[in-house]
C-alpha cells in the first residue's frame, strides 16, 4: 500500500496553482526524493503531507486513509518535519527536545543524530553551528517516534561537510524503517540520497 | 473661574499656530496646508463635541443618551484599530470585543467602586479617557500581533509539525505581544508626574480644583486606564491569536504589509 497517496489535488497560489491537479503515489520505504527548481511545488506537496497545507481540491491518503479525517495532531506526531533552515527555540538543547514532548530519553535522540549527549544536552541552541543545529532539529523531530520523517530542503543552509552529515542520517533512518521524503532543489544529492525520485515543474509531476 | 478662556483667548492661542505656519512657509517644509486643515477640523470637531457635551451634562437630559455615545465611540474605537491590521483574519470582531470588554472593565470599575457618581458630567468624559487609551493600547497590540506573526512563521511552524496543538505552539507569540504592548503603558506611569503632567489633573488645577485633590483623581483614573489598556491588549492578544489559526491547526497566511506601516 502507497504511504501517501494524492488524488488530483490542487493547491491554489497567487499567480498559478502551486500544485496543478497532482496525482501521485509515494512508497512506504527507503528515501523518496521530490526534486525540482523553486516554485515547482515541491514544499507545498511536502507541507501537505504533515498537514501544514490544505489542498484546495482533491485528496491526500495516508497508508489507505483519508488524510483529511485523521486526527491532525497525531497525524503529525507521526509523519514529523525538518524544515529547510534549522529552527530552534528558545533555550538549551534538552529544552528544544522537550517541547515535542518526547517518547524516548534525550540522550538516545542525540545519539541517533550523530551528536554526543553530553556535550550537548545542555548548550544553549543559539550557540550551535548550522549543521548542529539541523542534527538538533532531526533529534527533536524523532522524539515523537515519527514513522515517517519529512525533510523540506534540509542542507540547503549547511555546508559541504554537515550537508553528508545528514544525508547519511537520513540514509541510516531509512534503515531503520523510517519512511523519508526529502525535498531537493540539487539533481546530485537526489541521485545520492534517493531510492526513488520524482521531479516537479511548475506545480505539476514531470513523467519519469 | 480662573481657568475661562473666552473667545477671544481662544483666537488668541491661534497665533502661536500662526507664526508656526510662517516658520513653515518660510523654511519651506510645506506643512501650511495640512495645519490649517488640523486647526479647522480640531475646531470644528470639539466644538461639536462640546455642544454635544453641553446637551449631555445637563441634569434633565436622559443617562441613556451618555451610554449611546458611549457605544458609539466603542465602535469608532474597534473600526478604527481594525484598519491598523486589515490583514488579520476577523480583526473588527476581536477590536470590537476587546474595546467593550475594556470599558466595561474600567467604567464599571469607576462607578461601581464610586470613585464617580453615574452623571452626564461623569460618563461620557470618563469613557472618553478610558476607550481613548484602549484604542491606543489595541492599535499597538494589533500591529505587534502582525510583526509577531511573520517574525515567528517558522517557530510557529515548527511547534505545530512537532503536533503541539495551536495554543501551546502561539504561546511565546502571545507572550511576546503582551510584554510589548503592555510595556509602554507601564513606562508612562512611572514617568508620571516628572515628564508628564497628565491632563486630567492638569485640567482639574486650571479649572481651581486644589491639586492634591486633582492628584486624587488622576492616581485613580490612570490604574483604571492601565487596567483597561492592559484588558484590551490581552484580548486582542489572545482572541487575535486564535484567528491566526485554522480549526485543524493550520497557521493561516497572513500579508506581511509594507504599505501600512505609519
Amino acid at each position: 500500500m502507497a504511504l501517501f497517496a494524492l488524488d488530483a489535488v490542487t493547491v491554489a497560489g497567487a499567480h498559478r496553482p502551486r500544485l496543478d491537479a497532482v496525482t501521485l503515489e509515494l512508497p512506504p520505504e527507503g528515501v523518496t526524493v521530490l526534486q525540482g527548481a523553486s516554485g515547482s511545488g515541491k514544499s507545498t506537496l511536502l507541507r501537505l503531507l504533515n498537514r501544514l497545507e490544505a489542498p484546495d481540491a482533491g485528496s491526500v491518503g495516508y497508508r489507505g486513509e483519508d488524510l483529511a479525517a485523521r486526527d491532525v495532531l497525531a497525524h503529525r506526531r507521526e509523519v514529523g518535519m525538518v524544515f529547510q533552515a534549522p529552527v530552534l527555540f528558545p533555550g538549551t538543547v534538552a529544552d528544544n527536545l522537550a517541547v515535542a514532548r518526547p517518547a524516548d530519553e534525550p540522550a538516545g535522540l542525540l545519539a541517533r543524530a550523530g551528536l554526543d549527549p553530553a556535550a550537548f544536552l545542555g548548550r544553549d541552541a543559539d550557540t550551535l553551528s548550522g549543521g548542529e543545529a539541523q542534527r538538533v532539529c532531526l533529534a527533536r523531530a524523532l522524539a515523537t517516534r515519527p514513522r515517517v520523517l519529512l525533510m523540506d530542503e534540509p542542507t540547503s543552509a549547511l555546508d559541504p561537510e554537515a550537508t553528508l552529515v545528514i544525508e547519511r542520517l537520513a540514509g541510516e533512518l531509512a534503515d531503520d524503517g523510517i519512511s523519508i521524503v526529502l525535498v531537493t532543489h540539487d539533481a546530485d544529492q537526489a541521485r545520492r540520497v534517493g531510492d526513488r525520485i520524482i521531479t516537479l515543474r511548475e506545480g505539476r509531476v514531470v513523467a519519469p | 473661574m480662573s481657568g475661562d478662556v473666552g473667545w477671544w483667548g481662544l483666537a488668541a492661542s491661534l497665533i502661536m499656530v500662526a507664526a508656526v505656519a510662517v516658520l513653515s512657509w518660510r523654511a519651506r517644509l510645506r506643512l501650511e496646508r495640512d495645519l490649517a486643515i488640523a486647526v479647522v477640523r480640531s475646531l470644528t470637531q470639539l466644538l461639536l463635541v462640546g455642544a454635544a457635551l453641553k446637551i449631555i451634562v445637563d441634569q434633565d437630559t436622559w443617562i441613556g443618551f451618555s451610554f449611546l455615545w458611549v457605544a458609539a465611540m466603542v465602535t469608532f474605537a474597534a473600526i478604527t484599530v481594525s484598519r491598523r491590521a486589515p490583514q488579520l483574519p476577523g480583526v473588527l470582531p476581536v477590536a470590537f470585543t476587546a474595546l467593550v470588554c475594556s470599558s466595561v472593565a474600567g467604567l464599571g470599575l469607576l462607578f461601581a467602586l464610586g470613585v464617580f457618581p453615574v452623571e452626564g458630567r461623569t460618563v461620557v468624559p470618563l469613557a472618553g479617557m478610558v476607550v481613548g487609551n484602549s484604542l491606543a493600547a489595541g492599535v499597538l497590540a494589533v500591529r505587534r500581533l502582525v510583526e509577531a506573526v511573520s517574525e515567528r512563521r517558522a517557530d510557529l511552524e515548527a511547534r505545530l509539525a512537532l503536533g503541539l496543538p495551536w495554543p501551546d505552539a502561539s504561546r511565546p507569540l502571545v507572550r511576546s505581544v503582551l510584554r510589548l504592548a503592555i510595556a509602554p503603558d507601564i513606562e508612562r506611569i512611572k514617568a508620571l508626574g516628572i515628564v508628564v503632567l497628565p491632563g486630567a489633573m492638569t485640567g482639574l488645577i486650571l479649572a481651581g480644583v486644589d491639586p492634591l485633590d486633582a492628584v486624587r483623581v488622576q492616581l485613580a483614573l490612570m490604574y483604571v486606564i492601565l487596567g483597561a489598556a492592559a484588558t484590551t491588549t490581552s484580548v486582542v492578544a489572545l482572541l487575535g491569536t486564535r484567528r491566526l489559526f485554522t480549526a485543524d491547526h493550520r497557521l493561516r497566511p497572513i500579508a506581511r504589509d509594507a504599505t501600512l506601516e505609519d
